[in-house]
């Protein structure tokens, strides 16, 4: 009976720290892509722009691939010009495709990735004639044409080029299957830095951030010295908690459900440091 | 008497007939119908009139129909899953890995039984008849529940997931029933076998039974493809257009991209797997007992056992090799989402299980060279490899990439530390993992020559020979790795790792076939079974329960690379748990299905013993006394 319970404490007590080394490593989740509508009647370019660049990132998997070298297995096309690319690409003889321009390169690219195999990126042994891509509107990916509309805006967006696809229309939103679970043409990529969450959400609009001059709201250029960082926060999330005297009840209650954490604990530091 | 009771039967069954007949024929045949006489036979479907085109039933009308226009893979919503309150996925993530593991072990025991059974009767040594024997019975509890985890796998499934299992049955169709057929096949082979060892022992009749154990093998192998062939179609569904319908015949969609690969991955590890299981049932045994003769038979059925599990582990990775590039030529997206995506954290854990499991082997057979007083020659290079194997098992677990904060990158320069960063990519861990492969094998090669001293006059010139492979194929491997692997761009890396793997095969070939000549009418030193200290016994333990831990986890990511695919590219899972859990959370699913398969194998060796247990008949009351 010894020899049993010594030898199953032993099993057990490596099997708890093989469990142990899972808790050691970084949690995350995949989800699975949601189907989401797109509100065509408040979806502006720079939405659409956004929209692509979730997408490129999040549910057209593109970045499992199209990485900067050396982990990359496809070209780096997020760290590239593509449309200056594209005007070489079309202009290369081995290029036997029918695009015309940048826009329709990058289409072709997504529809048919064999069409045109950037030199050393083929699948082995077929002498850059054939893609390891799959097709984008084919499963798994399965990306509407709109959602491939606003990879290409993103793509063209990105460097400052022109955008010339157009914004989609009304019977193009019917197929729209659009971003992943916290991802939406109306929520688009979070913040990288508190200026951006700021124009994200449009704070500018009714604070003024070098002045005390009131605006719809006060104006924020001592906030930081007025409140405590946790009453910034108090105030982003429940504004009507505590109203600054004088001011209308104007200010949205809905920022809680809307701000990622990191872009609300980006704009409460940003705003802390603010002391006049 | 046999005739007399024939001629009773014969009329009997006959009359049965005629009567059976004379009640269907008045059936048919005052069943008077309406129309023309086409028109009267047309239900019954087996009566053509002269000179008259065949009759088409509705059912053949339907099916034509169904052959012009096949059916798409449904499309479940999320409100077509049955909710029973507890996760879905979770059920069945217990009892198909359960079933999974009692499956492998299943399959595997009778594998190399019957090699041992071989080795018996070419050698004439009863000894591994007996082992053989011992093996079988102690794993015969396992068909069973093997069998009751199977059929409870399947119930949940039409319960938990009744769309996609409609569709899987509309796939494989009658392949169905072939796999149920099979058990039948199975288990005749499997009772005649076991229950016929001692009937069928010696002579001709030995070959008799080595033949039921070689159809038993045959048959559960089948079996083992066969259900094969559901999880790769689920992975690189094939025979099916790109809605999911079905436009080739059973074998082309058996016959995915992906199949052959895992039939082989499985088939080796199965064997790896029973060998180590079976090893902890010697090891217990071992420690349990304070009889030298049994503790010399345990202690050379432990060392058997982890012989077979660590020779079947060694081509493992290889045959792992393999199926992951089919599955990169398959689709690179599902390749990177293993290695390079959510699911690539996983093998670090992957490092840390084969890491124990070689350092466990490797310390199993250090500790067995104190069986032989010739081991004392070669002890001197255990520290080195020690020393190898810690080093390379380090570098194996080195992460990459890690999430962090912008004052953690800050603080680390970079999202990479600039020393150990790039011993986090695939170039050094192939270097690692091949080195580590080669050490084992030096250990395991040590062992066997430490009861051995070569009489052939080449002896020196063959160990010359076998240390010059050893240096050259590691110098190989390494600079292999730091050449290609940092200097070079991805095609190359990816290219020299096959280059590496095939030095690391050319020391474990040419060590075999050195060693086999070398020590050709060698002198045997003796070797003391039962001479091993206690400790040695839980690396015994320590495999088993590695092993299973290592099963689970990469079922579970084989099964993940689908993403949120039910059958990737043809059916979209859209139950509540189309989702990839955290890590810690399919930790915790492994090991409760680890800890719940411990128990049952130890139910398993419980009533192997039972049946060799017999209770002393009480003393009759107001006896003697």
């Amino acid at each position: 009976m010894k020899v049993l319970f010594k030898t199953l404490g032993f099993s057990l007590g490596l099997t708890l720290v093989f469990t142990l080394v899972t808790y050691l490593l970084p949690q995350m989740k995949g989800e699975a892509p949601v189907e989401k509508q797109v509100d065509l009647g408040s979806l502006t370019m720079d939405d659409f722009v956004a929209l692509g660049e979730d997408l490129f990132n999040n549910k057209g998997t593109c970045t499992l691939c199209h990485k900067p070298p050396p982990l990359g297995r496809a070209p780096d096309i997020q760290g590239e010009n593509m449309v200056a690319l594209s005007a070489k690409r079309l202009a290369d003889e081995r290029y036997q495709g029918e695009a015309k321009d940048a826009a329709g390169y990058i289409m072709e690219s997504m529809l048919d990735p064999s069409r045109y195999v950037v030199a050393t990126w083929g699948k082995k042994g077929s002498n850059d004639s054939e893609s390891p891509m799959p097709v984008i509107d084919k499963a798994p990916i399965q990306l509407s044409s709109m959602e491939m509309d606003a990879i290409t805006a993103y793509l063209q967006a990105k460097d400052g080029n022109e955008v010339t696809v157009a914004l989609p229309t009304a019977e193009a939103a019917a197929e729209v299957s659009a971003a992943p679970a916290g991802g939406s043409a109306s929520a688009p990529a979070p913040a990288a830095t508190a200026d951006e969450a700021m124009a994200k959400y449009a704070c500018l609009s009714c604070h003024a951030m070098d002045s005390k001059d009131a605006l719809v709201g006060p104006g924020l250029v001592d906030v930081g010295g007025r409140l405590t960082p946790e009453e910034i926060r108090q105030s982003i999330l429940d504004p009507n908690a505590v109203m600054v005297e004088g001011f209308p009840p104007a200010m949205p209650a809905d920022f809680g459900t809307k701000m990622t954490v990191n872009e609300l604990q980006m704009i409460v530091s940003f705003l802390a440091e603010k002391k006049g | 008497m046999m005739h007399s009771k024939f001629a009773k039967l014969f009329p009997m069954s006959l009359l049965l007939m005629l009567l059976f007949l004379g009640i269907t024929a008045p059936v048919q045949a005052t069943d008077p119908g309406t129309g023309s006489v086409a028109d009267r036979i047309a239900p019954v479907g087996q009566v053509q009139l002269t000179g008259e085109p065949p009759l088409e039933t509705e059912s053949e009308v339907a099916a034509v129909e169904e052959s012009v226009e096949p059916r798409a893979a449904p499309t479940p919503s999320r409100s077509d899953y049955p909710d029973i309150g507890v996760s879905s996925r979770a059920i069945v993530w217990v009892l198909a890995q359960l079933h999974l593991f009692f499956g492998a072990l299943v399959l595997a025991v009778p594998l190399f039984v019957l090699i041992i059974e071989l080795v018996g009767l070419f050698t004439g040594d009863e000894r591994y008849d007996d082992m053989a024997h011992e093996f079988m019975k102690i794993s015969l509890t396992g068909f069973s529940i093997t069998a009751i985890l199977g059929g409870s796998l399947a119930l949940v499934l039409f319960l938990l997931y009744p769309d996609f299992m409609a569709y899987m049955m509309r796939v494989f169709g009658a392949q169905w029933l072939v796999y149920a057929g099979l058990f039948f096949f199975e288990s005749f082979f499997l009772y005649t076998y076991y229950y016929g060892w001692n009937a069928f022992r010696y002579g001709n009749r030995k070959w008799v039974h080595l033949s039921l154990g070689l159809m038993l093998n045959a048959s559960g192998l089948t079996i083992m493809v066969l259900a094969n062939s559901w999880a790769t179609f689920m992975m690189a569904p094939s025979g099916v257009n790109e809605v999911g319908a079905v436009v080739g015949n059973i074998w082309e969609v058996m016959k995915g991209p992906l199949w052959n690969p895992i039939n082989l991955h499985r088939f080796i590890a199965n064997i790896a797997f029973g060998g180590a299981v079976v090893g902890a049932y010697a090891a217990f045994k071992f420690l349990s007992s304070s009889d030298p003769e049994k503790r010399a038979h345990y202690d050379w059925m432990g060392y058997t056992s982890n012989f077979i599990a660590i020779l079947a582990f060694l081509p493992l990775p290889f045959a792992g090799y393999w199926l992951m590039a089919e599955i990169y030529a398959y689709s690179q997206q599902m390749g990177i989402t293993a290695m390079g995506g959510i699911l690539a954290w996983l093998f670090i854990v992957q490092a840390v299980l084969i890491g124990t499991i070689l350092l466990a082997g490797n310390f199993y057979l250090w500790a067995g060279m104190s069986r032989t007083d010739g081991s004392e020659r070669y002890k001197w290079l255990v520290k080195f490899i020690a020393l190898v194997l810690v080093v390379t098992f380090l570098i194996w677990v080195t992460p990459h990439s890690l999430i962090l904060s912008a004052s953690e990158i800050s603080q680390l320069g970079g999202s990479h530390h600039h020393i150990l960063g790039p011993l986090g990519i695939m170039p050094a861990k192939n270097i690692a993992v091949n080195l580590m492969l080669i050490v084992t094998f030096l250990s395991f090669q040590l062992y066997r020559r430490s009861d051995k001293v070569a009489t052939v006059r080449w002896a020196p010139a063959g160990n010359a020979l076998m240390v010059a492979i050893y240096v050259v194929a590691i110098a190989n491997i390494i600079f292999l790795g730091v050449y290609y692997g940092y200097f070079t761009n991805t095609v190359y890396k990816v290219g020299s790792s096959v280059a590496q793997v095939a030095s690391t095969l050319v020391v474990i070939i040419s060590g075999i076939v050195i060693d086999t000549l070398m020590f050709r009418n060698a002198k045997i030193l003796p070797s003391h079974w039962g001479r091993i200290p206690d400790r040695a016994q839980y690396a015994l333990f320590a495999l088993p329960i590695a092993f299973t831990w290592l099963m689970g986890l990469m079922g579970y990511v084989r099964s993940s690379v689908k993403t949120h695919w039910h059958v990737y590219t043809v059916m979209k899972d859209n139950s509540p748990d189309n989702f990839i859990p955290t890590i810690a959370y399919a930790g915790n699913m492994i090991t409760i299905v680890t800890v719940l398969f411990l128990l049952c194998v130890l139910f398993m060796f419980w009533v192997a013993n039972l049946s060799g247990t017999r209770q002393v008949k009480p003393a009759a009351e107001g006896g003697a006394a």
